[in-house]
């Protein structure tokens, strides 16, 4: 196929992918915005916008913290060139660029998702439709996710449309978990209050994982172990591990169809090795701050790998 | 504005209201469907439209916006023996086309023979010097011709425009005719069409014949777009997808080792048969536009050393040109020795000073055309025009008479098309498409039928509003 459009179809499912994880957010800063007092809100609302990395271009704008402003910037803001809407449109542009690349399945999906959300941020998101908004965001990444899984033959476009959602979604829960720990928890002393707690279960369900966890681990709420769960379990489809698994499959698949492995396979190698090769412990005691910034450099560099050794440009 | 005083001849309905042969089993399936479900299923066409993205980019619009070209769900029906006699002449014209492209890039004979002055295409940026002498592989020029053609009556059918260069409109061909299908299978189950859908087997296949000579058994065919923001980007790729064929632009491509190539995720591989919608002057910057960003620098000498097929062949769209049009009758008779089976429309060469003076006499009452333009722009319809714009027109005609033919203002045949009240007249024209190659020259049942949605109107381009519906070529 194409050098660019295997870039198109990678870059497509990498932002409908951060759509998804944007609306998880989201909604879980929401959640939490709602339950604490006005402090509180507008901490988690900064940590949001940090995680996404708008917290400069955020503050530049508006001079609150409020859930409508920041939900609205951070879903159709017209000053923000990463907004979920824009993000959409982005996907939907890939999609058109790659459309003989694509199925009838997919294409139909995601084209009804885009036009289903223009339709519903075409105005000022109300915060009592917020969640309305929300779920069709994540119902059409789904849905593409679904018709990619079930009509696409297994050929290179859905390799580099599983290549581009695990890369996409191992650096969103990746950041997701080291805003939280970094920001929010200074220090250690706090693990095991109430404060924590609740913290910590707002990362789960930030990442869907709350139900999944709490199922694993019998009620059962501490840090070690749910961040052992988002990085290590390779049973949960959003933790590093299980992004990692399914780039390592996508590449072995890439390596048979094409006769021979290249660089990227040596960079994924060494990455796998470098996020399963410890304990959560020794995760710990060597710092998850520092562990995961060099995770998400690592994860850069096996992207940027695949887009090379694939000759996505010139 | 109306056709003046002239019966328009309607396809469906006699003078008394009496049904045609050739919509006597349609009208009977209509008249048993009840009117408020034809209402739904008419608004369901658009969405279903809007869902598979079936869009097109208006040039000179702002923010690019994508359009649907309006949908009308009540067919366009030819009867199979008027189809028989129309792809004749189709066939024929087609042929002589091809002949006649052959001819002006080698020994020119019609010019020799006096047929046809030479200053038609001397200095006519549509015939390129570069073609001289060279013979594209498998003497196919025209790889793919729209001939639109209008009716006047129960026979008179008329061909209005040749589209040699890079004719569009069979995606909506296709995708008319799947919506149909999709909306009302039981229709299809009682009228028997002659089916469309193996369109783009039948140009891979027709394509794949014209590959240089020395390819391997399977040619390696590319669809070249000018990009996502081109009008006809969706018709670029959903023939590619049917063919299964790659869709690039230029930056996809390189000349690598005499051959042009595209990026691939396995580095470069050779292209054999390019269909590029891409203009001529855009082709290659190195031969033609030099900061063209479409095409591909060096493709033009890899075409002359015999190492790739340019479907359509480069020059080709002089075919396109309205005063050569005027001589089609004679470039017909020229190169197959028969008479034209299909007619022209009348038309007035403003270069000719008798025909300018009759045209500027009777402005009010003609259809005016730049001998270059196509899409309906720089046209003028006398009879809607302004008296601004009869002056104007007047003014550009005396400078430059050559720039200009003149017609006369036919008075087109209608198809009814479904509106609130019912069923109303309107103007059509239609597009049948061709494929040419070695092995034969293949006319598709049916084509695309343009509709004009206003009243009276007889402009039909999607690009001033025109709208679409299913071309229906009975099978008995």
């Amino acid at each position: 196929m194409l050098g660019r459009v295997a870039n198109g179809i990678f870059w497509m499912y990498r932002y409908l992918e951060r759509a998804e994880n944007t609306a998880r957010l989201l909604a879980a800063g929401h959640r939490m915005a709602m339950t604490r007092g006005a402090d509180a809100a507008v901490e988690e609302w900064r940590s949001v916008l940090t995680t996404l990395g708008l917290l400069q271009s955020y503050e530049a704008h508006h001079h609150d913290f409020s859930s409508a402003h920041v939900c609205d910037f951070v879903l159709r803001g017209k000053d923000n060139p990463e907004s979920v809407l824009a993000m959409i449109e982005a996907a939907r542009f890939n999609a058109r660029m790659c459309r003989s690349a694509l199925t009838l399945e997919v294409w139909e999906a995601i084209n009804e998702g885009w036009m289903a959300q223009r339709e519903l941020l075409l105005r000022p998101v109300r915060i009592t439709g917020l969640w309305q908004v929300l779920a069709a965001i994540r119902r059409e990444s789904t849905l593409v996710r679904g018709a990619t899984h079930d009509s696409m033959l297994r050929n290179e476009s859905y390799c580099f449309a599983r290549a581009g959602t695990f890369i996409e979604r191992a650096d969103n829960t990746a950041r997701i978990l080291d805003v939280k720990y970094y920001l929010l928890l200074p220090s250690l002393a706090y693990v095991g209050s109430a404060l924590d707690t609740a913290q910590w279960e707002n990362i789960l369900r930030s990442l869907s994982g709350e139900r999944a966890y709490r199922w694993l681990n019998a009620g059962r709420m501490d840090s070690r172990s749910i961040a052992e769960f988002l990085i290590l379990d390779e049973r949960f489809p959003r933790s590093l591990a299980f992004s990692y698994a399914a780039i390592r499959d996508t590449l072995t698949v890439l390596a048979r169809l094409h006769g021979n492995e290249g660089p990227a396979h040596e960079i994924m190698r060494l990455a796998a090795q470098q996020l399963t090769g410890g304990s959560i412990d020794e995760i710990f005691d060597s710092g998850l701050h520092e562990f995961l910034l060099a995770f998400i450099v690592r994860n850069r560099d096996v992207a940027n790998a695949i887009a090379e050794q694939y000759r996505f440009t010139a | 504005m109306s056709g003046h005083g002239e019966v328009q001849f309607d396809e469906m309905h006699g003078p008394d209201g009496s049904v045609r042969p050739a919509y006597r089993d349609y009208a009977a399936w209509m008249a048993e469907q009840d009117a408020r479900w034809l209402h739904r299923k008419s608004q369901e066409a658009e969405g279903f439209f809007r869902r598979t993205g079936i869009t097109f980019n208006v040039y000179g619009e702002d923010d690019a916006e994508e359009r649907l070209i309006p949908f009308d769900m009540v067919p366009r029906i030819i009867t199979s023996s008027e189809w028989r006699r129309l792809s004749r002449g189709i066939e024929q014209r087609v042929r002589a086309l091809n002949a006649f492209m052959h001819d002006l890039y080698h020994r020119q004979e019609i010019i020799r023979s006096g047929r046809l002055p030479e200053r038609l295409f001397r200095n006519n940026p549509a015939w390129l010097p570069e073609m001289v002498g060279f013979t594209p592989p498998g003497g196919v020029y025209t790889h793919i011709v729209g001939i639109d053609l209008v009716r006047t009556g129960p026979d008179e059918f008329l061909v209005l425009e040749d589209n040699a260069r890079t004719p569009s409109g069979v995606s909506y061909m296709l995708e008319n005719r799947e919506t149909m299908m999709a909306m009302f299978p039981e229709l299809f189950a009682r009228v028997k069409v002659q089916p469309v859908s193996n369109y783009p087997r039948r140009l891979a296949k027709s394509l794949a014949a014209c590959a240089p000579a020395g390819t391997p058994d399977m040619p390696v065919v590319a669809v070249l777009t000018p990009g996502i923001y081109n009008s006809a980007y969706f018709e670029h790729a959903f023939l590619a997808d049917q063919m299964g064929a790659e869709l690039v632009e230029g930056s996809d491509l390189r000349v690598v080792d005499g051959r042009v190539q595209m990026r691939t995720t396995r580095g470069y591989r050779p292209i054999d048969v390019l269909y590029r919608r891409v203009d001529d002057e855009f082709l290659d910057p190195l031969t033609f536009k030099p900061d063209s960003l479409l095409g591909v620098p060096g493709i033009m000498d890899v075409y002359r050393a015999g190492g790739i097929t340019i479907a359509n062949a480069p020059g080709t769209g002089i075919g396109d040109d309205k005063a050569i049009y005027s001589f089609m009758p004679e470039i017909v008779e020229f190169y197959t020795g028969e008479k034209p089976q299909l007619p022209n429309v009348q038309t007035w060469r403003c270069a000719d000073p008798d025909s300018l003076k009759y045209v500027l006499e009777h402005l009010s009452e003609l259809v005016v055309k730049e001998v270059h333009g196509s899409g309906g722009y720089g046209m003028l319809i006398g009879p809607a025009a302004s008296k601004r714009e009869l002056a104007e027109f007047r003014a550009k005609l005396t400078a430059s008479p050559s720039n200009y033919i003149a017609q006369p203002t036919l008075a087109l045949s209608t198809v009814p098309v479904f509106a609130k009240a019912g069923l109303a007249p309107r103007h059509v024209d239609l597009r049948p498409f061709v494929l040419v190659s070695p092995e034969g020259i293949e006319v598709t049942p049916g084509g695309l039928t343009r509709v004009a949605l206003k009243k009276g109107s007889l402009v039909v381009n999607s690009s001033q509003g025109g709208g679409t519906k299913d071309s229906w070529v009975l099978d008995d």
